[in-house]
C-alpha cells in the first residue's frame, strides 16, 4: 500500500517545519552550552584554577631552627635538642580514641598528656597534626614507625626542642622558652606564621624573649600535594626559612658559673661584674636560682609552687630587678657633687662627734663614738656618715640627683633582660609630684647617705663603679654579636668631670680596701698590680625606733632574716688600670664590708686571672678558710682548674 | 496497514549498500568515541585498564551492529517496532522483579557477555515504536484527544517502570524524547504549551508551598533543590561532587592543563570521572577549546541527523533519524548541563565517551536504525 503523494508531501513539509523548529532549539541549547563553557573555562577560569589549587596545595609549615646563644667565648648557653614525638592528624585517623588505645597497645601513655593533647585535637581543624606525646624516646618511635600501616593518622615527628646545658647558671640572663599561648598571641601584636604551630616554642623571659624575632628565624613552609582523601601524594616545594639568627653574649661563662657558686653560700644574694672599658656585662648573678630546662618541658606544678613560695625568690633577676637603698656605696656621689659644685677641698675637714644635729633631730652616724676631724679621704675610708651630712647641707639634693645620674643612678638601661627596674633617684621635684610634698633637709641627710628615697639595683651600682673607675660614660652590655654582627660599645666618650675629682674618690675608695682603718681592709687583695679599690654599704630596711635603741636591739643577729639590712659592696681592680668593676648586694646579709666585700674580692679576682683565683692573692691569715671556700664551691666539672693552687 | 514508499528497484541493494552509508556520519561518531577512549585512557592514570581496552572493544562490536543494522532495510525494522517495544517493556518489568542492582539505581540482565540496560535500550525502542506508529497513523488523525492518548501511554509505561527503579536520569530522557517525536510527527501546538504551562504552574505551587501547612515536597527534597540552586552551600555534601566537577571544569582555562594533567581527576577530586563526570576531566586536561570541540562534534552529528531526516521522504525513516537525533542531543545536553551545574545532577551518561556497554551499544544500534533509513530512503520518482 503506497501512501497519496500528497500525504508524503504534507508529512514531510511538516516534518521540516518541526524540525527547523527544534533544531533551533537544539542550537540555541548549545549555544548555551557553549556561552556557559566559555564563561567558565575563560571568564573564571582563574578562580576555578585557584580553587583546584587550594584543593590540591597544602602548605605546611616548616619552623626553622632557632638560634643558638653563645657566651663570649662561643660556649653554648642555649642549644637545640632533638625532640622525639608522636602525633595525630584527626582527619586521617578517623577514631581518635580508637587509635589511641591501639598506640596505647605499643608505647606508655601518660593521661595527663593525652586529656591536653584531647582538648588540643578538639580545639584544631581535623587536618592539623597535634602532638600526643613528646620527648619520647628512639625505642618508642621505632615501635610507632614499625606499626604504621596499622595506626592510620599517628605518626613519629622529631622536632628540635630548647635545652640549657649550663642550666641554673644563666637562668637569669639567658632566660627560657615555652609553647606560645592564647595570652602571649594577644600581647605580641605579631602576625608571623610560625607563631600559629601548636606549641610553638617563643621566649619568655630574659635573651629569649627580648630578642625573640632575631633568634625565631623565618618561617619555612613546604608545598604539597593531596589528593581527595588528604593524602600527601608529592612534595611541590620546599622553603626551609631563614634559620634563627646566632648570639653572642658578653657573659663570661666561667665567671657566671663562680659567680653564681659564690652567691649561693648566701642566702639571697646578686652581683653584677662588667668591664670597665667597654661595659660588657661579665656575669650577673643571682642565687638563688632555678633549672630553665623543667620550664621548657613544661614544668610541674609542684616545682612552680616551690619557687614561688620561696622567701629567696629564685625567679627574680635580683641584680636588674632588685631596688635596694644603696646605702654608703652611694656616697661617692655625694663627693664628685661636693668637689664638682666646689664646696670641699681634699683636705677640708668635718668634725663627726657621731651625730648630726638638725633643729631638735639627731642623725646618727653608724659610729656611736664619732670619727673626729675626717677629711675626704678618710670619710670614704671609714664612711663617716656625719661628714655626708654636712656635704648634703651644703650641696643639696638637686645637685647630688645631678651627679648621680650622670653615673647611672635612677637610669633604666636597656638590656635584654625582664622587668629591668629604674631605681629612683629623688630631688625635689620628684618628691613633690610624686608625694606632693616639699623636700625636707632630713630627706637630703638620708639621701647623702643612700637611704631614704634613693633606690639602686646592682646593676646601677656596677655602671657607676665603672664609670668612676674609667672616667667614661660606659653603657652597660649584654649581646655581644647578633647573626654575626658585632654590636658597638656605647659611651665610651668621657664623663665630663674633672679628673682630679675622679681620681681622689678613687683614691679614698683604695684606702677603703687597703689602709687598715678602711671598712673593706679585711677583704683586700695583696697581689701587686691587682689590688681593689670599693666600697661598702649596709642599707637599713627599717627605722631603729627610739624604744629599740633603748633597749640595743641594734644587731642584726637579734632580728629575723627580711628585716636585717642589706650588706653592699662596690669595687673595681685593679686600682691603677681599672679593669673590672663589681657590685654585689646580699639582701639582709648584715654588714657590706663582711658578707659582701669578700664576695666582691672573689668575683675579681676570678675576672682577673680567668680562673679560681690562686690563694696568695689574699691576705695570709685568711689563706686556710679562702682554700676551704673556695674548694667547697659547686663549680661545674669542666670549668674547675684541677684543684685550688697556690702560685709558688 | 503501511504505506510502502519504497521503489525496491532503486534501493540499493547487497554488499553495494556499504557504498551508500552516511559516511560523514559514521566518521563523527568514532571520532568521538576515539576521544572517550583518550579520557578512559587518561583517568585510569595513564592506563588501558580497567576502562579503555574494554570501551574500544565494546566500541567495535558496536561498529559491527551498527553496520549490520544499516544493512536491514529499514522497513524491516519498522515491522519490528512493535515487538521491539513489547521486549523491552517486558525486559524493564523482569528486571524490576529479578534484576541485579549497582550503582544504586541502575538494574540490569547480565546476558554472560555483557550486562544489559532494559532502560537504555527502552530510549531507542520507545522512538522506533512511535516512529512506527505515526507512520501508521492518519496525518489528519494526529492531534486528535485519543490517538494523542495512545502515544503518551506507550511514553507513559516505560516512564513510570524507569522511575521506579528510581532512574529519574533515563525517565527524563524517555519523556523528553517521546515527546520530542511527537512534535515533529505533527501533534498540535496546543499540547505542547498546556503541557509546558501545567509544569511551570507545578513548579511555581511547589516552591510557593514551602513552608505553608500544604507543602508538596518534603523538606530534604527541597534541600536537594537548594543544593542544585547553589551548591556552595553544602560543599562537604551532596554539593560537593557539582563543585569539585566545576572546579575541574573552570580550571581547565583555554588550553587545558595538558593531556593527563588533570589534578582534579587524577587526585580523585572528581565523582564518578569515568563515567557520568568525564566531561569535567576532558574540560580540564583539553580546556575550553577542547570542550567546545567535542560539543561542535555532538552538534555535527545531530546535524547531520537532520540533514538526513530531510532528505528522506520516508515517515518512519525521517521521525527515526530525528527521534536518534534528538535522544542523542538530550543525552549530551543533559550530561554537559549536570556537570556545568546548569542542570541537577540526574544520572545521564556522555554518549560515546562515558564508561558503560549498553549505552554504547544500543546507541550504535539505533545509529544503525539512522544508517538503513539513510541507505533504504526512497529514491527518485
Amino acid at each position: 500500500m503506497k501512501r497519496s503523494p500528497g500525504d508524503t508531501a504534507r508529512s514531510m513539509g511538516l516534518i521540516t517545519r518541526r524540525s527547523a523548529v527544534l533544531g533551533a532549539l537544539q542550537l540555541g541549547l548549545c549555544g548555551t552550552l557553549g556561552w556557559r563553557m566559555r564563561q567558565m573555562q575563560v571568564d573564571q577560569a582563574d578562580e576555578f584554577r585557584l580553587l583546584a589549587e587550594e584543593n590540591r596545595i597544602n602548605m605546611r609549615l616548616v619552623a626553622p631552627p632557632r638560634g643558638l646563644i653563645f657566651d663570649r667565648n662561643g660556649i653554648p648557653l642555649a642549644e637545640n635538642a632533638q625532640n622525639y614525638r608522636i602525633v595525630i592528624v584527626k582527619e586521617e585517623a578517623g577514631d581518635v580514641d580508637a587509635a589511641i588505645e591501639r598506640l596505647r597497645q605499643l608505647i606508655y601513655l601518660d593521661d595527663d598528656e593525652l586529656d591536653r593533647a584531647r582538648r588540643e585535637i578538639e580545639r584544631r581543624s581535623p587536618f592539623v597534626p597535634v602532638t600526643l606525646t613528646d620527648q619520647r624516646s628512639w625505642e618508642d618511635v621505632a615501635a610507632v614507625s614499625v606499626n604504621a600501616p596499622a595506626l592510620p593518622g599517628i605518626s613519629p615527628d622529631v622536632g628540635l626542642t630548647r635545652n640549657y646545658p649550663l642550666a641554673e647558671d644563666h637562668a637569669h640572663i639567658v632566660g627560657y622558652v615555652g609553647p606560645v599561648s592564647d595570652y602571649d598571641l594577644g600581647k605580641l601584636d605579631d602576625d608571623d606564621p610560625l607563631l600559629q604551630i601548636p606549641k610553638f616554642q617563643i621566649g619568655k623571659t630574659g635573651v629569649e624573649q627580648k630578642h625573640d624575632r632575631a633568634l625565631r628565624g623565618k618561617a619555612g613552609a613546604r608545598r604539597i600535594e593531596v589528593n581527595a582523601a588528604g593524602r600527601v601524594m608529592r612534595e611541590l616545594g620546599r622553603d626551609d626559612g631563614v634559620p634563627g639568627a646566632d648570639i653572642q653574649l658578653t657573659v663570661e661563662s666561667r665567671l657566671q658559673n663562680f659567680a653564681e657558686a659564690r652567691l649561693s653560700l648566701e642566702q639571697s644574694a646578686s652581683a653584677v661584674v662588667m668591664d670597665v672599658r667597654n661595659g660588657d656585662l661579665l656575669a650577673v648573678g643571682n642565687a638563688p636560682t632555678f633549672d630553665p630546662n623543667k620550664f621548657v618541658r613544661g614544668i610541674s606544678s609542684a616545682d612552680y609552687t616551690d619557687l614561688t613560695a620561696n622567701p629567696y625568690r629564685p625567679l627574680a633577676n635580683k641584680a636588674v630587678q632588685g631596688a635596694y637603698p644603696p646605702g654608703s656605696t652611694f656616697k661617692m656621689m655625694v663627693t664628685m657633687a661636693a668637689l664638682d659644685a666646689g664646696l670641699i677641698g681634699p683636705n677640708d675637714t668635718v668634725y663627726c662627734p657621731g651625730h648630726y644635729k638638725l633643729g631638735d633631730r639627731r642623725f646618727h652616724c653608724w659610729k656611736r663614738g664619732g670619727h673626729g676631724w675626717v677629711d675626704l679621704d678618710e670619710s670614704l675610708q671609714q664612711s663617716c656618715d656625719v661628714y655626708y651630712y654636712e656635704m648634703a647641707m651644703r650641696v643639696g639634693v638637686d645637685k647630688i640627683a645631678e651627679m648621680a645620674r650622670r653615673f647611672g643612678i635612677g637610669e633604666k638601661f636597656d638590656l635584654p633582660m625582664s622587668a629591668i627596674t629604674p631605681g629612683i633617684m629623688p630631688d625635689k621635684a620628684w618628691k613633690r609630684e610624686r608625694y606632693d610634698q616639699e623636700w625636707r633637709v632630713g630627706d637630703s641627710l638620708n639621701a647623702s647617705i643612700g637611704q631614704g628615697y634613693v633606690l639602686a639595683s646592682p646593676l646601677q651600682l656596677a655602671v657607676m663603679t665603672a664609670r668612676l673607675a674609667s672616667g667614661t660614660r660606659i653603657v652597660p652590655r649584654l649581646v655581644k654579636s647578633v647573626g654575626g654582627v658585632e654590636q658597638d660599645a656605647q659611651g665610651t666618650e668621657p664623663l665630663g668631670l674633672n679628673e682630679n675629682h675622679l681620681r681622689l674618690v678613687r683614691k679614698g675608695m683604695y684606702s677603703v680596701c687597703n689602709t687598715n682603718r678602711g671598712t673593706g681592709f679585711g677583704s683586700r687583695i695583696v697581689a701587686e698590680g691587682v689590688r681593689m679599690a670599693g666600697k661598702s654599704g649596709t642599707s637599713q630596711v627599717r627605722n631603729i625606733t627610739v624604744a629599740e635603741r633603748a633597749r640595743g636591739v641594734t644587731s642584726n643577729a637579734d632580728l629575723p632574716w627580711e628585716r636585717r639590712d642589706h650588706a653592699l659592696f662596690v669595687a673595681f681592680a685593679p686600682f691603677d688600670a681599672p679593669r673590672y668593676a663589681v657590685s654585689v648586694v646580699v639582701e639582709h646579709g648584715g654588714g657590706g664590708s663582711s658578707v659582701s666585700a669578700p664576695i666582691a674580692r672573689d668575683l675579681l679576682l676570678f675576672a682577673l686571672y680567668g680562673e679560681v683565683p690562686p690563694l696568695d692573692a689574699y691576705p695570709g691569715g685568711q689563706q686556710g678558710a679562702i682554700r676551704d671556700m673556695l674548694s667547697n664551691l659547686r663549680l661545674r666539672d669542666d670549668f674547675r682548674p684541677g684543684e685550688v693552687r697556690s702560685r709558688a | 496497514m503501511s504505506f510502502l514508499e519504497y521503489n525496491v528497484k532503486t534501493v540499493p541493494s547487497g554488499v553495494s549498500k556499504i557504498l551508500y552509508l552516511n559516511w560523514a556520519l559514521v566518521l563523527l561518531l568514532s571520532s568521538v568515541a576515539c576521544i572517550g577512549f583518550l579520557m578512559l585512557y587518561s583517568v585510569a592514570g595513564g592506563s588501558l585498564e580497567p576502562w579503555a581496552d574494554p570501551q574500544m572493544k565494546r566500541f567495535a562490536v558496536g561498529l559491527v551492529l551498527m553496520l549490520s543494522v544499516a544493512m536491514v532495510p529499514i522497513w524491516f525494522w519498522r515491522n519490528m517496532a512493535g515487538v521491539a517495544y513489547l521486549v523491552s517493556v517486558l525486559l524493564l518489568v523482569l528486571v524490576e522483579l529479578f534484576g541485579a542492582t549497582g550503582m544504586g539505581a541502575q538494574r540490569w540482565i547480565d546476558l554472560g557477555f555483557m550486562r544489559l540496560q532494559p532502560s537504555e535500550l527502552m530510549k531507542v525502542t520507545l522512538v522506533m515504536m512511535l516512529a512506527a506508529y505515526y507512520d501508521w497513523l492518519d496525518i489528519g488523525k494526529v492531534s486528535r484527544p485519543l490517538w494523542v492518548l495512545i502515544p503518551l501511554l506507550l511514553i507513559g509505561l516505560p516512564t513510570w517502570l524507569t522511575l521506579t527503579q528510581p532512574d529519574l536520569g533515563t525517565a527524563i530522557l524517555l519523556v523528553t524524547g517521546g515527546g520530542i517525536v511527537m512534535f515533529l510527527a505533527g501533534v498540535s501546538w496546543w499540547y505542547f504549551g498546556v503541557v509546558i504551562a501545567g509544569g511551570v504552574g507545578l513548579v511555581s505551587a511547589v516552591f510557593a508551598s514551602r513552608g505553608t501547612p500544604w507543602q508538596l515536597l518534603k523538606d530534604y527534597q527541597f534541600r536537594r533543590i537548594d543544593t542544585f540552586l547553589d551548591p556552595s552551600s553544602d560543599p562537604l555534601g551532596a554539593g560537593y561532587h557539582i563543585t569539585q566537577a566545576k572546579i575541574a571544569l573552570g580550571s581547565g582555562g583555554w588550553n587545558g592543563r595538558g593531556f593527563m594533567q588533570g589534578t582534579q581527576s587524577r587526585l580523585n577530586f572528581l565523582p564518578e570521572k569515568h563515567t557520568d563526570f568525564i566531561f569535567t576531566t576532558l574540560a580540564e586536561e583539553f580546556g575550553f577549546l577542547g570542550a567546545a570541540s567535542l560539543l561542535a562534534l555532538y552538534a555535527l552529528i545531530v546535524f547531520f541527523c537532520i540533514a538526513s531526516a530531510l532528505q528522506n521522504r520516508d515517515r518512519f525513516g525521517s521521525l527515526v533519524t530525528l527521534g536518534v537525533g534528538a535522544t542523542f542531543f538530550l543525552f549530551f545536553a543533559v550530561n554537559m548541563a549536570m556537570v556545568m551545574g546548569l542542570a541537577p545532577v540526574v544520572g545521564v551518561p556522555l554518549p560515546l565517551v562515558s564508561y558503560g556497554g549498553s549505552a554504547m551499544l544500543v546507541l550504535m544500534v539505533a545509529f544503525g536504525l539512522v544508517q538503513s533509513a539513510h541507505v533504504h530512503r526512497p529514491r527518485g520518482r
